[in-house]
């Protein structure tokens, strides 16, 4: 035991001490960080707003021009086609729209002109235009005020709550995604990340030849649990980094640019493109921002179960897949000779990420998402992704748990076979047959 | 005499289609240097692996000082393989502190002992380099430390001049007939049994798994002595006595000669210079036996077995 705890320092301490690992570490915070400033920055930075002309032909817009909506204003142009698009190239409009003459129980014929051919939004956005225009042409035809038509509307939103024996508690959908996807990914970038590095580090051992001199003085499953050990404390001490630096780099950008600025920002940009009837759709913005505030502080998830499973879970997970990434790289002699070991150490891995866009999250306690939860080939990401809807019930997060557990003994003892017999194998290329053999080969 | 330090009793391995040993028995005095010898996938690794306790022998027992090996056994035996290396990216001080510490010193006897043997090779001052940052013989000479730095009561050395520069070998021959005046028990393995037979007081041959010869270098070389002798002189050499066979005759220059001669019918060397002297027509220069090299009585033994053996060309030198 004392000597899997030597060998886990030496590990852990020769890893901690790179600077690579000093690089991931503050690199790391600041790509989380980024994933979710860029896109708070592309929102106020991009889009200079478009200008899109309108030959109206057929008069749809007689009475007034589409409101100016997303970064797009409309401006008026001449009916006549040609005429139309000599403008249109005179005054570097980005896209022309040219309303025929039509029937307006039956309207066709729409055109539209771009120079550099149109985004998939901004033809939405023209296309959403037209369409209320003629819907607004039909009800007046029909004798209806648009205006009444407005106070009929409803703008609904759902409060979920989840019923389980504890009592009611009220959860939000959104934020259950958000905290699954978020365990899943961190539980798959782990397992990739340090397994490889499990896999390199036994490499490493093999091709300096100085796995012979060690397993002179220790047993190979000490050698290889020692350093499944002591990469696991460089993968949590990493991660520990991560989460007091992402926390103290997000909250320094919250800050500096807080959601409320942004609104505010889109705001007054709007305001001045479009005047003042952008500010309702603006005031709808900001209140959405609250939500989302809100929907966190309702969510109410049990935050303590969740944080202890995902900490089993990820070290569950990790020794499962660990030991077999150990195993891999005792058999081979090169990177280039992993590829085909990898295969199936990695498909249900991936396995599990595909599938839990499709199953897991839009169905979190179905049966596909049941089984998977419990196979531990998959249950550490499965699970954790389940978890933050609610809803399992103890024995099976139990049963799981358990199932992971001799999951990862079982592989343990699997690639201590391969491992004891692989590093001391040089200049072999092997076969899964040969490794199968191994399994059984005596002390 | 002393106890043996290391005895192995009948030993079998096994390898999937392949049979590494095959009832391998030897005994290992105490303090004295040991010849495993053999040519290369005789079976030599395989055995030192049992002796080191990285493999089990499928049958038979190795006792260290007569206790069955057991893994309190593993500091007291120090072993230098042929795949050998260091992690590149460590310090040598702290590098043989590790190894020094997966031996089962503690921290204080591994810092004193290592201070001891970086005086002793004069490389103090590497303590704090990397390994990739040490030429290879000076990465060879921390090597070495690794292997004997826990005081080991038997040091293994598998190929030991192998990759070892010809400087870094004499030093490394000069430490181990220095651990072995120290009461050092060594074996040594090799297939180039001629690098090795001026050192060993004992060797044991391995041949396809199975222990063709043992006992000390002395006995071995009388048991094959072939009573043959090189004589060397001046004169008209005529042998026509019926005990004395002249194997290879040569004339040089001046009237000199140079020829192998074999006794028979229990004559002794003395009879045969005798018999020269007495002829009165040459004058004796000099006159030898030809002792057979372990290489010659390896392949001798071999061929007694296996008619069509063809000993391994291995003209690298150590």
């Amino acid at each position: 035991m004392s000597k899997i705890w030597l060998i886990a320092q030496r590990e852990y301490l020769t890893r901690v001490r790179k600077k690579s690992f000093l690089i991931m570490s503050l690199l790391g915070p600041l790509l989380t960080a980024g994933i979710f400033a860029v896109p708070v920055l592309i929102a106020t930075l991009s889009d200079k707003d478009k200008v899109v002309a309108v030959a109206d032909a057929g008069g749809l817009f007689a009475d007034k021009l589409p409101e100016a909506q997303n970064d797009i204003t409309f401006k008026r142009v001449s009916a006549d086609l040609p005429t139309a698009k000599a403008e249109f190239n005179k005054a570097k409009y980005d896209a022309l729209l040219y309303v025929p003459k039509l029937d307006i129980a039956k309207p066709d014929g729409f055109q539209v002109f771009s120079r550099k051919g149109l985004g998939m939004s901004l033809q939405r956005d023209i296309e959403r235009s037209v369409e209320n225009a003629v819907e607004a042409q039909r009800l007046k035809n029909a004798g209806l005020d648009q205006a009444v038509l407005k106070t009929m509307k409803a703008d609904v939103s759902l409060k979920t709550i989840s019923l389980s024996e504890d009592g009611e508690r009220s959860s939000s959908t959104g934020v259950s995604t958000g905290v699954a996807y978020a365990c899943g990914f961190l539980i798959y970038m782990f397992i990739f990340i340090y397994g490889i590095q499990i896999m390199r580090g036994v490499m490493e051992e093999k091709t300096n030849r100085i796995v012979e001199v060690v397993i002179s003085s220790v047993k190979p499953f000490q050698l290889m649990m020692g350093k499944v050990l002591g990469i696991a404390g460089v993968g949590f001490t990493q991660l520990a980094l991560w989460v007091v630096l992402s926390f103290g780099i997000t909250s320094a950008i919250a800050g500096s640019v807080s959601p409320d600025k942004i609104v505010q920002n889109r705001v007054e940009r709007v305001n001045a493109a479009a005047g003042a009837t952008a500010t309702v759709q603006a005031k709808s913005t900001k209140s959405e921002g609250n939500e989302i505030v809100k929907a966190f502080k309702e969510a109410d998830l049990n935050f303590g179960l969740i944080a202890g499973c995902f900490l089993f879970y990820f070290l569950g997970g990790y020794l499962f897949y660990g030991a077999l990434f150990g195993a891999i790289g005792s058999a081979v002699d090169s990177e280039t000779d992993t590829q085909q070991f990898m295969m199936p150490v990695t498909m249900p891995l991936v396995l599990t990420f595909v599938v839990a866009q499709a199953t897991l999250t839009t169905n979190p306690n179905g049966q596909v998402a049941f089984w998977m939860s419990m196979i531990p080939f998959t249950s550490p990401i499965a699970m954790m992704m389940r978890l933050p809807f609610g809803g399992v019930p103890m024995w099976q997060l139990g049963l799981s748990m358990l199932l992971l557990i001799a999951g990862f003994l079982g592989t343990i003892w699997l690639a201590g076979r391969i491992y004891r017999v692989g590093i001391l194998m040089y200049g072999k290329k092997v076969t899964y047959g040969e490794l199968s053999k191994w399994l059984f080969y005596k002390g | 005499m002393k106890p043996p330090i290391l005895e192995v009793r009948d030993v079998r391995k096994q390898y999937a289609a392949h049979t590494a040993l095959d009832g391998v028995s030897l005994s290992v005095p105490e303090g004295s240097i040991f010849g495993l010898l053999g040519p290369n996938g005789a079976g030599k690794t395989s055995l030192i692996r049992i002796i080191t306790q990285i493999t089990g022998a499928d049958a038979g027992e190795v006792l260290f000082r007569g206790e069955r090996l057991n893994p309190s056994h593993i500091g007291r035996i120090g072993y230098l393989p042929e795949e050998r290396g260091l992690y590149k990216k460590m310090k040598v001080g702290e590098q043989l502190m590790y190894l020094a510490q997966l031996k089962g010193l503690s921290k204080d006897e591994a810092r004193q002992k290592i201070k001891g043997w970086l005086e002793r090779f004069d490389i103090k001052s590497w303590s704090e380099k990397n390994i990739e940052d040490l030429s290879k013989g000076m990465q060879q000479k921390v090597q070495f430390i690794a292997t004997v730095v826990h005081d080991p009561e038997l040091v293994i050395l598998d190929e030991p001049f192998s990759g070892f520069d010809p400087i870094n070998a004499n030093l490394l021959k000069d430490e181990i007939l220095a651990m072995r005046s120290r009461g050092t028990s060594i074996i040594f393995s090799t297939h180039r049994m001629e690098s090795v037979e001026e050192m060993c007081d004992h060797i044991a041959l391995i041949n396809r798994s199975r222990k063709v010869l043992d006992g000390s270098v002395r006995e071995v070389r009388d048991a094959y002595r072939a009573q043959t002798y090189e004589v060397e002189g001046q004169g008209r050499l005529m042998v026509m006595h019926p005990d004395f066979e002249v194997l290879k005759h040569q004339e040089r220059e001046n009237g000199h000669f140079y020829d192998i001669i074999r006794l028979h019918g229990g004559t002794t060397p003395n009879d045969l210079l005798r018999y020269l002297i007495g002829a009165g027509s040459v004058e004796v220069h000099a006159f030898r036996e030809l002792v057979p090299s372990i290489n010659d009585i390896f392949i001798r033994r071999v061929r007694e077995t296996q008619p069509d053996y063809v000993p391994e060309t291995d003209t690298a030198l150590a």
